[in-house]
């Protein structure tokens, strides 16, 4: 994985040194609160309901196991003990004292981290595929672009004070893991009928309170254009963004107001300008990164079979790993939704013991999902039995990925300022009406999202069951979504009709799964039936 | 005339005073002219070499279009003086000189020692945005420090 040089670790050892001078003014009052938010914003600094809230980077969702162990650390000493994996692959503290941010970010400077850009009206950190380097569907790895796209946002002068929040995610994968399309902007790197490697952009996507498909706005940009390109799809929004109204402000405003084709010519004639400036990193740079993302030391004789006569061991490894492209390894993920768990959250020991086993067992690398879990990325298979042994120790072995039971959740009222509803302990109630092993394997691939208002956190949308937490009147409220899906085939849920109270919308998800299970045909997951069948048997049984 | 706190140029301040971009072309014998958010940069380009001074609005520091105009106006060969005016935090003052300022005319008061702590923070950038500054893509394959 990526290194710093002296250069890098010179930027972040300066944004902490800048950010400690701009905490000591505002502590002595020279600096107001309203102009110090976007500058703590800037450094992942929220303030929340009950403390300050500190949001870190993990730049396209990769870290190494010290990485690893400092966030464990860090949520011993500067929080209560334990640390929040987000849907932006980052991971947030939710009791963090202002005085004390300084140093803590320092401490992640020490081992090459940071929270520059994780927040604010800025280019956010970079999201991509947890299965980057491993997937046995890859053109690439697509993190090189990501880092050299990491280092090009990261304090781009032109683009700090942008209409609003942008985020931008880089795949490589035939499956899109990463719900690229409902990114401000998305790139796919693609291979051409010539067999040169590119980049597709797609732009204007994104959740929130009006959620839309990114559409394709350049199928083929050359790889010694990637930053130009950029850097033109940025400057159209910065100037023409909407600025008037906070909740029109996104991109994917733009392009709609503006339609697709309309922006794809003003972004034409900005790259046409912008390639005679001189602006792109030369391939050599490219180059320089990609080297850093060679494969690990793999066992070419690793033995590629697994003893699966132990049974809760074969039902994780059915659930929980994925095919990788070396024979003899598997990717392993670390589910973070136990029964009744904080969807995303772990103990300072368990981050710990993340952290050690991947650089006892996965070449010393993890991974953050979007779907607020841990992936190992290179197991050998001859040890996976172990591995799993001590993740079921831990409280870390629950095999339930992509299951009723891996649910997505945002902070919700619990935390959050802006939330109308709580969503974790929803999402608790629902993970224990569909404890049972036999239920979850009966339901099989049913990916459930809530989102605690309407911004979309929790990407309630893009679930195959979805739940929006509003209030009414002074109630909380919950509505049902069905139908969305994050993933290549893109689509939007749609909701099934009145909302429900927190004991009914629980109710109202049981009932859409045995509509499922009813009307299931061969292989179908709750989502092709869904497609298959329609709204109205699912609003009969939920309304009738 | 406004009178920048912070000017790098050692010719003298334009003293003409700034008419808006909309009546620009009809003034042909206006020198100074004064960049809204909401104005194109881009009507500006016929008319650059009677130009002396670019004022560049920045009415509340929340809204960023400034920093593209700056750019466009230097991507288009503009020499003569490009000033910042309005609402410039001391945290953008780095920002602004990046992006081609070279006169700040900041409408709050800032600390002259913060000034100078914030112009001399970075050591190095990571974009080229044609201020001169040699970007670190460029200094790790091979080329030398500008400036």
């Amino acid at each position: 994985m990526y290194k710093y040089d002296n250069y890098d670790q010179a930027m972040v050892d300066t944004r902490v040194a800048e950010f400690r001078d701009q905490v000591r003014r505002r502590i002595d009052g020279s600096l107001s609160e309203e102009h110090f938010r976007p500058l703590r914003l800037q450094n992942g600094l929220y303030l929340q309901l009950h403390a300050y809230m500190l949001r870190v980077a993990i730049p396209y969702g990769t870290l190494n196991s010290a990485q690893m162990k400092v966030l464990g650390d860090i949520a011993d000493r500067y929080d209560r003990g334990y640390g929040h994996f987000t849907t932006r692959q980052n991971i947030q503290y939710n009791w963090i004292k202002l005085d004390e941010t300084p140093d803590l970010l320092a401490e992640l400077a020490a081992v090459e981290m940071h929270a520059i850009q994780t927040s604010g009206n800025c280019i956010r950190n970079i999201s991509s595929d947890q299965y980057a380097g491993a997937a046995a569907d890859e053109i690439v790895d697509p993190r090189p672009y990501a880092e050299l796209l990491r280092q090009w946002s990261s304090f781009h002068p032109e683009f700090l004070v942008l209409p609003r929040k942008f985020k931008i995610a880089v795949i490589a994968s035939e499956t899109d893991r990463a719900a690229m399309k409902l990114h401000d902007i998305g790139i796919r790197i693609v291979k051409n009928d010539a067999g040169e490697i590119g980049a597709a952009f797609y732009a204007g996507g994104g959740m929130g309170r009006t959620p839309m498909i990114a559409p394709c706005i350049n199928p083929f940009v050359p790889l010694d254009h990637l930053i130009t390109y950029s850097e033109a799809c940025l400057r159209v929004y910065n100037r023409h963004g909407r600025r008037d109204n906070k909740y029109k402000a996104r991109i994917k405003i733009l392009v709609h107001e503006l339609g697709r084709d309309e922006y794809v010519r003003q972004v034409e004639e900005e790259f046409a300008h912008l390639l005679t400036q001189n602006i792109e990193p030369p391939l050599a740079e490219l180059e320089r990164i990609k080297a850093h993302f060679t494969d690990p030391a793999f066992d070419a004789s690793a033995p590629d079979t697994l003893d699966l006569s132990n049974p809760a061991f074969a039902r994780w490894v059915k659930a929980n790993t994925a095919a990788h492209k070396q024979p003899g390894y598997v990717i392993a993920t670390i589910s973070l939704k136990p029964v009744g768990g904080i969807p995303g959250d772990a103990t300072a020991d368990q981050i710990r013991l993340m952290a050690d086993l991947a650089k006892a067992y996965s070449f010393d690398e993890l991974r953050v999902t979007h779907a607020q879990n841990i992936v190992l990325p290179h197991v050998r298979k001859a040890d996976l039995f172990t591995l799993w042994q001590s993740l079921e120790a831990a409280g870390l072995g629950t095999a339930n990925l992509d299951s009723i039971g891996d649910i997505i959740a945002c902070p919700g009222l619990d935390y959050c300022s802006l939330a109308n509803a709580r969503s974790i302990p929803l999402a608790q109630k629902i993970s224990e009406r569909f404890a049972a092993p036999e239920k979850q394997d009966a339901i099989g691939e049913l990916k459930l999202k809530i989102s605690g208002c309407i911004n979309a956190c929790g990407h309630h949308h893009a679930g195959h069951i979805g739940i929006l937490g509003v209030d009414r009147k002074g109630v909380e409220n919950y509505q049902l979504l069905l139908g969305g899906c994050e993933g290549d085939d893109t689509s939007l849920g749609t909701i099934t009709g009145p909302g429900f109270n927190e004991d009914g919308i629980v109710d109202a998800v049981e009932k859409a799964t045995e509509v499922y299970l009813a009307n299931k045909q061969d292989e179908e997951r709750f989502l092709d039936t869904y497609r298959r069948i329609g709204m109205a048997p699912f609003k009969e049984a939920i309304y009738g | 005339m406004v009178e920048s706190q912070f000017r790098f140029r050692s010719d003298e301040p334009v003293a003409d005073p700034a008419v808006t971009v909309d009546s620009f072309g009809e003034q042909t014998n206006a020198a100074a002219v004064r960049i809204e958010p909401g104005d194109d940069a881009r009507e500006l380009l016929p008319h650059l070499d009677r130009i002396k001074l670019v004022e560049v609005n920045f009415p509340v520091f929340t809204d960023g279009r400034g920093f593209s105009s700056a750019r466009i106006l230097r991507e288009a060969g503009y020499t003569g003086e490009l000033r910042a005016v309005g609402e410039l935090p001391v945290d953008h003052l780095a920002l602004l000189r990046r992006c081609g300022f070279d006169a700040l005319a900041p409408s709050n008061t800032i600390d002259p020692a913060e000034a100078e702590d914030a112009f001399n923070r970075w050591p190095d950038v990571y974009q080229a945005t044609g201020d001169g500054r040699t970007p670190i893509w460029a200094l790790r394959h091979g080329a030398k420090r500008n400036g």
